[in-house]
């Protein structure tokens, strides 16, 4: 074959190439027509004020179709499938307490996506921005609003790369200093102090002492419910096999998801309750898995996303692993009780 | 198609592209910039969906990366084995080079449309197995071809010419795909679809314009001893050139410390901005690849073991920076210039170093099996440096690893493997006694 033919097939070739790979280009980008509009059935949502203070109101990242997806938005917590008003301010996750929201949003650069941490007063209105390394996870604020952490996804960069890590930070609200990640604090491990280089942290919860707080802790292939101390800057382990902890209103029982023995691969949490004076672990009535940060609404409901057709509904579940689990609200994700 | 081709004996080749003059450095062999161009579109798709893997597994699919990395180590040794084998698959039969090469690459792009319909961990992570299998398979022969094209006194240019090209796609790569995200919504689908695209592009042209077979009239220069059966592979250990080359890769492999750490120290050390974290390897790429050719044809000049050292040298520079007190704006711009130096003076040369000590029959298996001691040393280089980090902290492993780096160039140095092979090396074929 002459060098000619060889370019001809060659050139050919990418011009069919080309055409697949610029109509693959041309059908993703018209998903955004689809995106902005409404869908009929879908929740009612209007444009209105949201406040982070104030009872009886339930903040959540709106999922529905339509110009308003992915921004916070505010419900009656007694009707939560009632109409939606939407805040126009957008979070991929959020969490509020006291006044005071964590927002975890997507920057988009002209080069690659950045994320950044927003810590917004009861009007929703910026106070602090952090840069956040990674592909946010996991957002909470503490029970009176002083402290915010937040969890994200870092890694990827060799080639096929699949180890990733898990950075957490914590944010003192009131004076900014920013603790960048987790893995700085002292580990004790068993009663003796652990070093290692895989140490991942996720999933921080907080106590309403401004003092303690609870998270995940993975190293050596095992997770750790860990118990922090802000002031002395060391966690503790005190149970394994818990991830994504969620500390009840009276402080008495973590909420979280437990991988368990025997369940699929793609499938493989469950979700748990530990009494954290006795130790004993309780399952929950919720048979799906369960993988997200639940949330307390009161001392005996707990409430957590599973995926949905608009990506993510509410679910809520008794804490004592009675009952059954209910739908909350469908096209919602990151709640908070703010009030 | 290609078959044919080769037998027919395109004058594209090898050791006939170089001109017979040799009063002007002799340009780089055509098939070495088909090979890039190969390597070059391969990195661009295979880096696409590296880049955008977390985002898709978090943001798209709504999985936990996390524990995805275990299987890691099981890879490692896989495609260990896979190297090993593609090496040898390619030495049989005279020289299936570019057979085995295609199928490798091949493999890697028909990966891509598979992710498009995996959407969960377990399929997903088949997947990227397959992907890694295809790269375990092409990289050997590949790299033989890379030297089977070149004199082995333009060896070290060579692969420094594919080498940069290679690091050129591995860093447009990303850009490409996010580019596709920005100008979609959820484009993940187009994002592997166009890499699919762009991985066939590159089997196309290493199928149009890399000739197949061994080099026209070079072939029966391989004396029948040379076999390429698996006891001859083995027996190449005992060429003294060859076993102080994969000695001396694996010495110093053992005290390679793993690019993960290498940032994750200097992140800590520097206090660099979490959001500058993923631009870190960046900066090894870009020196690298400005680097590559430079180094690759001082090393023709000097001698590849020279410049082999000196690489590691720049390396111990860069652990003896990461543990020094001194902590100067410019430090984190050294490091990452160190690092890539390291590299640019270490993995193609080490190719070439390598390739003077490997008869032709052989040169697939030669190369194999130098790599892959090197791949697991490196390996095992992490599994010690983790555990050292766990039990000691980051600065007893750093100060272990430089010292072992710092014992083990010594003894490399004394060893001098390069001594017998000095470039301009003795003609083909003759090298080994």
């Amino acid at each position: 074959m002459t060098a000619r033919a060889r370019l001809l097939i060659l050139l050919t070739a990418v011009a069919v190439l080309a055409a697949v790979a610029l109509a693959s280009v041309l059908h993703a980008s018209a998903r955004a027509d689809r995106r902005d509009r409404a869908r009929a059935g879908g929740p009612a949502v209007a444009s209105g004020p949201v406040s982070l203070t104030g009872p009886g109101r339930m903040v959540f990242r709106n999922m529905a179709w339509g110009p308003h997806r992915d921004e916070l938005t505010a419900v009656p917590a007694a009707d939560p499938s009632g109409p939606r008003t939407a805040s126009g301010v957008k979070c991929l996750r959020f969490h509020a307490a006291a006044g005071t929201g964590i927002c975890l949003q997507a920057v988009h650069g002209p080069v690659s996506d950045t994320y950044r941490a927003l810590v917004l007063d009861a009007r929703l209105k910026e106070r602090a921005r952090y840069d956040v390394p990674g592909i946010p996870s996991r957002a909470r604020v503490s029970p009176t609003g002083h402290f915010a952490a937040w969890t994200a996804f870092v890694g990827g960069d060799s080639y096929a790369g699949t180890d990733f890590s898990t950075r957490a930070a914590i944010v003192d609200t009131r004076t900014g200093r920013l603790i960048p990640t987790l893995e700085s604090f002292r580990i004790v491990k068993d009663g003796h102090p652990h070093r290692a280089a895989d140490v991942n942290f996720w999933g921080v919860t907080f106590a309403d002492d401004d003092r303690t707080f609870y998270a995940t802790m993975a190293t050596g292939g095992s997770t750790y419910l860990v118990r922090g101390d802000l002031r002395t800057r060391t966690v503790t382990t005190l149970h394994t096999d818990v991830e994504c902890p969620s500390l009840s209103p009276d402080g008495t029982r973590v909420a979280y998801k437990k991988r368990v023995r025997g369940l699929p691969e793609d499938a493989p949490w469950r979700l748990y309750v530990l009494d954290l004076r006795t130790m004993r672990e309780t399952p929950l009535a919720e048979t799906r898995s369960v993988d997200d940060q639940a949330l307390w609404r009161d001392d005996h409901t707990v409430v957590y996303a599973l995926p949905g057709d608009y990506g993510a509904d509410l679910y809520t579940v008794p804490a004592d692993g009675t009952g059954s689990s209910r739908r909350l609200l469908t096209a919602g994700l990151s709640p908070a009780f703010p009030g | 198609m290609y078959v044919a081709d080769s037998r027919a004996g395109t004058p594209a080749s090898a050791e006939g592209a170089v001109r017979p003059a040799g009063r002007r450095p002799a340009a780089v062999a055509p098939t070495v910039f088909a090979l890039g161009t190969v390597s070059l579109v391969t990195d661009v798709s295979s880096e696409m969906v590296t880049a955008v893997l977390p985002l898709y597994l978090v943001a798209g699919l709504g999985l936990s990366p996390l524990g995805f990395g275990l299987l890691d180590g099981i890879h490692n040794g896989f495609s260990a084995v896979v190297r090993l084998v593609g090496g040898h698959l390619a030495d049989r039969g005279g020289g299936r080079h570019k057979r085995v090469a295609g199928l490798g690459y091949g493999l890697s792009a028909l990966c891509k449309p598979l992710l498009l319909v995996a959407h969960s961990l377990t399929p997903i992570g088949i997947v990227l197995a397959a992907d890694r299998t295809g790269k375990g398979l092409r990289t050997a022969p590949r790299d033989a071809l890379i030297s089977l094209s070149s004199t082995p006194e333009t060896r070290g240019r060579a692969f420094g010419v594919h080498r940069a090209m290679d690091t050129a796609g591995a860093l447009l790569g990303p850009l490409v795909a996010f580019l596709i995200l920005r100008a979609t919504v959820d484009g993940y689908d187009a994002v592997f679809t166009v890499s699919f695209c762009v991985a066939v592009t590159g089997v196309l042209v290493l199928v149009l314009f890399v000739p197949g077979g061994h080099p026209a009239g070079t072939a029966p220069a391989a004396p029948p001893a040379e076999r390429p059966t698996v006891r001859a592979a083995l027996g190449l250990l005992r060429h003294r050139d060859l076993r102080r080359v994969a000695g001396c890769a694996l010495l110093l492999g053992l005290a390679t410390v793993s690019d993960s750490f290498v940032y994750l120290l200097l992140q800590r050390r520097l206090d660099v901005p979490d959001r500058w974290f993923p631009l870190l390897p960046l900066g090894t790429a870009a020196a690298f690849l400005l680097l590559a050719v430079a180094l690759g044809r001082l090393a023709d000049r000097v001698g590849r073991w020279a410049v082999f050292l000196a690489g590691h040298a720049a390396l111990l520079l860069c652990y003896a920076l990461l543990l020094a007190s001194w902590h100067g704006a410019a430090l984190p711009y050294l490091v990452l210039a160190l690092h890539g130096a390291f590299y640019a003076a270490t993995d193609g040369v080490l190719m070439a170093a390598a390739s003077d000590g490997v008869p032709q029959g052989l040169r697939s298996s030669g190369l194999a099996v130098v790599q892959t001691g090197q791949a697991l040393a490196r390996f095992a280089c992490s599994l010690l440096f983790g555990a050292v980090w766990t039990v000691w902290g980051d600065r007893a492993a750093l100060a272990g690893a430089t010292a072992a780096l710092a014992g083990c160039a010594a003894f490399s140095l004394l060893l001098r493997p390069g001594s017998t092979s000095r470039a301009p090396g003795p003609p083909e074929g003759t090298a080994i006694p």
